[in-house]
Formats: structure tokens, C-alpha cells, sequence
């Protein structure tokens, strides 16, 4: 079951799915080799919060506020997103192309006493099965596949009418080369060596145009900003140069074509 | 009953009581434990202990619904007056006089008494039903996993995401995570009381800075003030001895006669004046806060106001975390708490030190140094006002608290 899954019509490039089979084991170490993905975390989680409560309507002061919403973590690796999702109640599915990182994800849940549905899947094969979601997140994901768009149209496939999906990625600039590749991991070893291919990340202006050409209307997009004296991360309105993140929404069925 | 929280605090003292209010109002599920019976814990005599909070400190006790109750017995500080003196000498010809009329807040601070500080605290408390209060209860072990658990001697096991120790200078929340504490004693001990004269305050506080250490005369409401007298500890030792009208006479050249005949009103304290602080703030699933992390020379009234930054930033680190979802026990996630603190104790601890081993010098040259220091300070405005700000806790990066807005 869990080598036998990788079928014909996913997209997701086997030499990507290798890479992080190896680092899985290391997830949730906050010192560990993730170190910068757990530094992003917060970022990452209030950009998705707050957008999924606007959409929404739910207010992050209550205590459960995503509870009633059914939402799809693609790319879940140890679970860093999906176990904040299903702390703030919602109903959630994790998928991961790595086997190795379900086992890894599942102790994990069971240890902070979270139920989490984890699944060695793909988009693709999720959306042939027909289910759906009211979200679906989809971090840092899209530049390792190997066909963009097929992948994006499996999200929007995934989403119920209304739904929302989050999207983020690496812009591809000379700042990213630097940043990315040269810094994070050539100079401070925090990805292995290989981790991204940087001819492989995508323009915010390329990634909208994908996500209109799947059916989804893109709404928002904000940068994820390094700040070295703080050591920390944070949003930005502007600077999209390096990471960056989208918000995109499936047309409610109901809706006309035109105004 | 309910055993796990989402946060269990040990210490029901100022700013256990200031974090659990924090934090519930917040919507996360605490506990509170103390070892001693909630009547030990408020006492409604006068005994002349007051605090000098600070605007932000007074902002957090609003933020959190406690000044409404608090205001009626405040003293608003209108004026510091900090001067340099030789005993029986008069006043240095300079003289450092901070006036609020100079920053736009308002008072620069309030002195409250501690039995009201506690009285609000604790009737808070009471009215919150999600704090679980457990009052005469010990811990007698901890550990820590996926939760912390404390056993207690009552032998009931209480589980929560995060244990926070507010234990004091001497914190076994501290000591059984394996914190280990630098510090150091200066020798000194702090003579405190309340002091009855019959001359009007008008609201100003004074910082006398005398060759043994500083006096600090701070109002209360009506013709009384708090007094923080500090002096080698073996004199101190022997002035606390003394029977009240000997320990006024040898108070009354250091005090002057600027507020006219003066009397003790209520009981007399002595505190040793030392410098500790944890050589961490956090552990996994645990954070140290108040003087369980720094206790502080109480040179300027800022060991509270410290401690009070600390529920600040602390809440808001953990509510915040828990409304994106995060683990709020994580290391990572109170980290971002030490980080938030540290400079800024670290800091504090070294000025308030500096300040006293300069000021408690009867060395000719460092006066005539200080005593320049002051006038141009008096000089400056900008910098005067710089000096205020501090002084009334309005600088730095703020937690929300401290700015009196709710999590």
C-alpha cells in the first residue's frame, strides 16, 4: 500500500518524492534540517487563517472557528499544517506522495491527540475519487510537480463551490537564485543540497495565470519576508520576490458567467 | 472535574493572578495553584507596602478589567523628583526633576497599595469561571511529554499544554525543569514602610540618592507615603531593630522636613536586596515569568512593572499561537517569549545595577559626575523626555496588554 500507489496519472516527478522521503523522519524537530520551514510556520498559519475566516465568516477568537469545514493539506509532510488546521476544529485530510511521511504525521497526531486523516495520495488520484473540500492548502508544492497545471486543475477539482484554496510557492528571481538555492542550501545547509530547482519556481504573474486557466478566481496575494535581525518571518503586501502566497476561490456554481 | 488545561500557573501571588486573567479572558482554560489558603492571601489591613506602576503596567490592569476598581485607591505620580544628597549636606546642586506635563500620557504612574493590587486580583479571579483556582496546594513533582503534568501533595495529578512557574525569586518550577539562576547580593537591604506627614505630596515621588543607597518616598493617597529606604544590610539590620521613635529619628535627617512632621503609619518591613535571574525563561513546555525569571533590585519600583511586562508578552505569545493552531507548549513557540523578554530584562537588570552602584558612592569625583550628569540631563529635553518615557515603561516593542487593549 504504501509503494504500490505512485501510478501513471499522477504528476508528481519521482526524484522529487525521494528527496523528501529522506528528510521525513526529522520533521518536527524545531532545530532539526525543517528549522526554516518551522520558522515560516507562523507566517504561513496566520495568512491561512486569516484568509479562511474571512472567507468564511468564522472569528479566530472562538475556540474551534474551522470547526464544519472539510479541508485538504496536499504536500502534508510531518503535519505542520494539518495539525494547527485540526487544533482550530476543522475536519482534516493529509496528503502526501512520500509514503514515508504518513507513519511519520500519524504518530505525530496521535501523540497531541489529534484526529487526522493521513493518506499516501496525490491530488490527482484524491479528485478522480471525487472527493471535495471547502479548503484546500497547497504550500509550497507547485514547484516541485511536473506538470503545473494539470496538478492546479486537480485542485480546483478538489474544491466545492465557494471553496478556497491557498497557494504558495518561490518566485523565480536572481533574489530567489540567491535566497533559495545559494543561501538556504548551498551557504546555511538548511535544505539539502538539490532540494529545488530553481528554473522550476514560477512568477506570482505566471502562477495567477495557471490558476485561471483551472477554473479558480485568484483574490489575494502577499509575500513571506525574511528578516535577519529579527530572525523571523512576516507578510508583506509587496515584496513578493522570493516566497510568496496566493488565495484563490472556486466560483460558486450559482454565479453568472458575466455581470 | 477538569484536570487538563491549556495552562497551569504556579504562584497565585501578582503575576500568576495578572496571566491566568490574561489568558482566560483570551478564551484559553487555566488553572492557578498556590500553597497557601486563599484568606492567608488577602489581607485588608493597611501595612504601608504600595507599587509604583507604571502607565503600562496601569494599562494592563485595565486591559484585563481591574482598574475600575483599583482607581479610587491610586495615587497618580505627577512628578519624579530624583535628587543626589550627602547626608546632611542639603541638596546637590543639581537636581534631575522629571514632570509629566512633559510627555502628553497624563500622571507618569500610579502608587497603589499591595493589599488592593492583591484585593482586585484575587476577587477577579473569583469571578472567572474559567480559572480553576486550587488554593493550599503544593507541587511536589513535575514532568513533561506530550503535556506537563504536576502532581501536588494533595495527591492529585493536574495536566496542561504549558506550566507557567510564578514562584518567586526561589521558583521550584525553576529548579525541577533544571533552570539554573545567576545572581548576585549587593549587601544591602531595603527598609520599607509607610510614612504619615503633614505637609501635601501633591503627587510627587522622590529618589533620594544617599552614599548607602537610595531612599525612594513614594505617594499614597492622602497626606501618607511609601517609603523604600536602602542601606548596608548589617545597618539595616540594626535600624529595623530599633523601637519606631529611635528608627524615625534615624530617618528623619535622610528624609528631610520638606513634607513637615512625619510619623510611621503601619507596619515595618526589611527586604536583602539581590539580583537573580534564570539562565533560561523557557523550557519545553515550561515559561518562568515575574521574579521566577529576574528578580530585580527593587531600586526604581520596576521588579512588578517588570513582571507585569512578562504576563504581557507571554499572554499574547500564547493566545496568539493558539488561534492559529500551534502546539502552545512547543518550544519553538515560547522562545518566541524568552526572545521577547530577554534583551529587555537584561537590560533592565544591568541600568538598575549601574544605577545603584554609582548612586550608592560617596566617592568625590564620581558625585561631581553625576551630579553633571543630571544638569545636563535637566538641559536636554529630548532627552529628558527619552528618560521619562523609560521610567514610565512606554518604549520598546509593546505586547498589546501594555498599550491596554485586550488579546
Amino acid at each position: 500500500m504504501e509503494t504500490a500507489q505512485t501510478t501513471a496519472q499522477t504528476t508528481i516527478d519521482p526524484a522529487e518524492v525521494a528527496k523528501f522521503e529522506a528528510m521525513a523522519a526529522e520533521w518536527w524537530d524545531p532545530k532539526g534540517k525543517f528549522k526554516p520551514l518551522h520558522m515560516l510556520n507562523p507566517c504561513r498559519l496566520d495568512y491561512i487563517c486569516a484568509q479562511i475566516a474571512t472567507e468564511f465568516a468564522r472569528d479566530l477568537s472562538d475556540d474551534t472557528p474551522f470547526s464544519g469545514l472539510r479541508l485538504l493539506d496536499i504536500g502534508c509532510g510531518g503535519g505542520l499544517l494539518s495539525e494547527p488546521m485540526a487544533r482550530l476544529g476543522a475536519t482534516v485530510v493529509g496528503a502526501d506522495a512520500a509514503a514515508g511521511n504518513i507513519p511519520v504525521a500519524q504518530v505525530h497526531a496521535d501523540q497531541s491527540g489529534l484526529t487526522i486523516d493521513y493518506r499516501h495520495t496525490t491530488a490527482e488520484a484524491l479528485a478522480e475519487a471525487g472527493e471535495q473540500f471547502d479548503v484546500v492548502l497547497n504550500m509550497e508544492v507547485v514547484e516541485h510537480v511536473a506538470d503545473p497545471q494539470a496538478y492546479l486543475t486537480a485542485c480546483q477539482q478538489l474544491l466545492k463551490p465557494g471553496g478556497l484554496m491557498v497557494c504558495s510557492t518561490l518566485n523565480r528571481t536572481a533574489k530567489s537564485y540567491g535566497m533559495a538555492i545559494f543561501g538556504a542550501e548551498v551557504v546555511m545547509r538548511w535544505l539539502p543540497r538539490g532540494t529545488h530547482e530553481w528554473s522550476k519556481f514560477i512568477t506570482p504573474d505566471e502562477l495567477f495565470a495557471l490558476i485561471e486557466t483551472a477554473g479558480l478566481t485568484p483574490v489575494d496575494r502577499k509575500g513571506f519576508v525574511f528578516n535577519p535581525l529579527g530572525w523571523s518571518w512576516s507578510l508583506s503586501a509587496r515584496d513578493l520576490s522570493v516566497n510568496y502566497v496566493t488565495a484563490s476561490t472556486k466560483p460558486a456554481q450559482e454565479r453568472p458567467e458575466s455581470a | 472535574m477538569e484536570k487538563s488545561s491549556d495552562i497551569l500557573i504556579i504562584g497565585g501571588g501578582l503575576n500568576g493572578p495578572a496571566l491566568a486573567l490574561a489568558c482566560a479572558q483570551a478564551g484559553l482554560r487555566v488553572t492557578i495553584v498556590d500553597r497557601l489558603a486563599r484568606d492567608n492571601r488577602a489581607r485588608d489591613s493597611f501595612d504601608g507596602r504600595g507599587y509604583a506602576l507604571s502607565l503600562s503596567s496601569q494599562r494592563l490592569l485595565a486591559a484585563i478589567g481591574l482598574w475600575d476598581s483599583l482607581r479610587p485607591h491610586a495615587q497618580p505620580i505627577l512628578d519624579v523628583c530624583v535628587s543626589d544628597g550627602g547626608l546632611g549636606e542639603g541638596p546637590a546642586p543639581f537636581v534631575l526633576d522629571f514632570d509629566h506635563a512633559e510627555i502628553d500620557e497624563g500622571p507618569m504612574g500610579f502608587m497603589v497599595e499591595d493589599r488592593y493590587v492583591r484585593r482586585a486580583l484575587l476577587e477577579a479571579l473569583d469571578a472567572t469561571p474559567a480559572i480553576r483556582q486550587i488554593n493550599g496546594a503544593a507541587v511536589i513533582a513535575q514532568e513533561v511529554g506530550a503535556q506537563a503534568h504536576v502532581t501536588l501533595d494533595t495527591g492529585e495529578v493536574l495536566r496542561a499544554k504549558v506550566l507557567v512557574g510564578c514562584d518567586g525569586r526561589g521558583s521550584g518550577t525553576a529548579s525541577r525543569a533544571g533552570i539554573k539562576r545567576s545572581g548576585h547580593d549587593y549587601g544591602q537591604s531595603a527598609l520599607v514602610c509607610a510614612i504619615s506627614h503633614s505637609l501635601p505630596h501633591k503627587g510627587c515621588a522622590h529618589q533620594f540618592f544617599l552614599a548607602a543607597g537610595p531612599l525612594a518616598i513614594l505617594p499614597l493617597p492622602g497626606n501618607q507615603c511609601s517609603i523604600v529606604w536602602t542601606e548596608k544590610s548589617s545597618q539595616a539590620k540594626a535600624i529595623n531593630a530599633l523601637d519606631d521613635a529611635d528608627y524615625l529619628a534615624v530617618l528623619r535627617p535622610r528624609f528631610g522636613d520638606f513634607l513637615g512632621d512625619i510619623s510611621l503609619a503601619g507596619q515595618r518591613f526589611s527586604y536583602p536586596l539581590n539580583i537573580t535571574l534564570a539562565n533560561q525563561f523557557v523550557a519545553p513546555r515550561i515559561a518562568l515569568a515575574g521574579d521566577a525569571a529576574h528578580g530585580l533590585h527593587p531600586i526604581a519600583g520596576q521588579g512588578l512593572n517588570a513582571g507585569l511586562k512578562d504576563v504581557a508578552a507571554l499572554a499574547e505569545v500564547l493566545v496568539v499561537a493558539h488561534r492559529r493552531g500551534e502546539d502552545i507548549g512547543r518550544e519553538d513557540v515560547l522562545a518566541r517569549y524568552q526572545q521577547w523578554r530577554r534583551f529587555d530584562v537584561a537590560t533592565l537588570a544591568m541600568a538598575t545595577d549601574g544605577f545603584n552602584r554609582l548612586f550608592s558612592n560617596a566617592n568625590p569625583l564620581l558625585r561631581m559626575g553625576r551630579d553633571l550628569g543630571m544638569g545636563v540631563l535637566n538641559a536636554l529635553p529630548a532627552l529628558r523626555r527619552t528618560a521619562i518615557r523609560e521610567a514610565a515603561g512606554l518604549t520598546g516593542d509593546l505586547p498589546r496588554l501594555l498599550t491596554g487593549k485586550p488579546l
